[in-house]
């Protein structure tokens, strides 16, 4: 089964085997707005640890979307750029942004389950 | 967050301030007032909503003065050493736009000039300028203006926007007068049996109306609004898409203190008689400019891809050279994509001219575009 991690940047990555599925959390959409536009990057693109790995923009600014841990990009989710309110509608589903190879699963140490990502959520708002 | 809360101590409110947080409003700062940005329905759809039926907007924040003098000659005369605009032969109950300008012709704010309606009032011009500007604006005024003319700031009124095709008949049920009213004209008039002064315009390229009402009797007036079915409160941030849509400049972004009126596509706004006279602060520069051409013009920006182009965005030609920048830019939700505009070298102003946008580092294609983006629908009387 596959595990849920979450980042302070409000990113998730659904863990299976060394791929990761990431997106961005219902709070963060919440946050952001109605979403116009995503911009993803090529299958194949390697990516280290906080670099930029995809885009979404909502009808108030423009956000990155930064690779929480390192690997390649192994497949792009190109509903998002059809239908970028998908990203609104099923953040935590269907509008998963990039699947990642993982190069180093133990970036993975030290992010937040689900339970720790609720507790940050609360404290922030 | 008690930053933040702190910093909301120093904000002001505006008489809706109560409406807004039950309405569920979310409040930000803006220029110096705590404003709704939207509403539980979102920018999106509150823009749409706008565009379909009709959209409530508080825009209290905005400040709203008389200058008075003892008649229209000598105030028109007075404010026009400071606008370039028309306002000598500025019928009774009538509206212009203008500018106040700085002596090298640079804009410190563009603001509405209404004529009062009533004879009894000859010598009375009611000004509507932008809330950040307001206090520097005052200033400027009572600075230049000779002694028999007077600004005098109104601090006890509300003022309210409705925008859209339903928004005259919205009005028209409690207020007759409003639906007879032509385009950029004005009445004093009773909403409800409230006491305002209405004016048929906007900043959304739709029809409607700003209400000026005493600050006390707002909310009421509000609340009357709202309970029409085809009515739902519009926040800043659909404000600012429809604007831009409908290629309308916002002061501090797409003019400012360096711009001048021909710089930003302006001269429509002033007469033959004030661009032949001259007689208004820069004259000089915009003389020239409007003889020679301006350096850089405000273009309308049509991406050609999906990607928004913000605010700051640079703009290259096709060899790669900077030419200009994005002023203003987003996503148009009637015009289903990004829109823009901003400031190229004017011999890449023509519409339909090639250029590039450097958005995140890649340079992507853009076309200048005529505006607006979205057709006005303005309210024409019809002439029988």
């Amino acid at each position: 089964m596959a595990e849920m991690k979450y980042t302070e940047d409000h990113e998730y990555l659904r863990v299976d085997g060394d791929v990761a599925t990431i997106g961005i959390t219902n709070h963060a959409q919440e946050q952001l707005g109605d979403v116009v536009f995503v911009e993803l990057p090529d299958v194949g693109k390697v990516c280290a640890k906080g670099e930029e790995a995809a885009v979404v923009e909502s009808v108030k600014a423009a956000a990155e979307i930064n690779a929480p841990a390192s690997g390649e990009v192994v497949e792009t989710n190109s509903d998002l750029e059809s239908n970028p309110g998908l990203v609104n509608e099923d953040p935590e589903g269907g509008a998963w942004f990039i699947k990642l190879k993982l190069s180093d699963k133990s970036e993975l140490d030290g992010m937040m389950d689900a339970e720790a990502y609720g507790k940050f959520v609360a404290e922030q708002s | 967050m008690s930053q933040e809360a702190d910093a909301n101590q120093t904000l002001k409110r505006t008489p809706l301030h109560g409406l807004h947080n039950e309405l569920g409003g979310k409040m930000v700062a803006f220029a110096g007032y705590e404003m709704p940005v939207q509403y539980p329905l979102g920018v999106l759809k509150e823009h749409l909503h706008t565009r379909a039926k009709a959209g409530l907007f508080d825009v209290s924040h905005m400040g709203q003065a008389f200058l008075t003098g003892p008649d229209h000659e000598t105030v028109a005369a007075a404010l026009e050493t400071l606008v370039p605009g028309e306002i000598a032969k500025l019928g009774p109950g009538r509206l212009r736009y203008t500018m106040l300008l700085n002596e090298d012709g640079g804009i410190l704010d563009d603001l509405m000039v209404t004529r009062s309606v009533s004879a009894g009032d000859d010598g009375r011009l009611m000004l509507v300028v932008n809330a950040a500007c307001k206090t520097a604006d005052y200033a400027h005024m009572q600075a230049k203006l000779p002694g028999k003319v007077k600004l005098e700031p109104v601090e006890d009124r509300a003022l309210l926007a409705i925008q859209g095709p339903a928004a005259a008949a919205v009005v028209g049920q409690w207020c007759p007068k409003a639906p007879e009213l032509g385009f950029m004209t004005a009445t004093s008039a009773e909403f409800d049996g409230i006491d305002c002064h209405i004016s048929r315009c906007g900043y959304t390229g739709e029809d409607g109306f700003e209400i000026s009402v005493a600050a006390a009797r707002a909310d009421q007036l509000a609340r009357t609004l709202l309970s029409h079915v085809d009515v739902e409160a519009i926040g800043l941030g659909a404000r600012d898409s429809l604007r831009l849509e409908a290629g309308l400049c916002l002061y501090g972004h797409d003019i400012d203190e360096t711009t001048s009126p021909v710089e930003a596509d302006l001269v429509w706004s002033m007469s033959k008689r004030r661009r032949a006279e001259g007689g208004f602060p820069g004259a000089e520069r915009i003389q020239r400019e409007l003889s020679d051409g301006p350096g850089r013009l405000r273009v309308g920006i049509q991406p050609e891809g999906k990607a928004p182009a913000r605010e700051g965005t640079e703009i290259a030609g096709a060899d790669g050279t900077i030419i200009g920048v994005v002023t203003s830019g987003g996503f148009g939700p009637s015009a289903g994509g990004p829109v823009a505009m901003g400031y190229v070298q004017s011999a890449h102003g023509a519409p339909g001219a090639s250029i590039n946008l450097l958005v995140r580092g890649s340079a992507r294609p853009a076309r200048v575009a005529e505006m607006p983006f979205v057709p006005h629908r303005y309210f024409r009387k019809k002439t029988v």
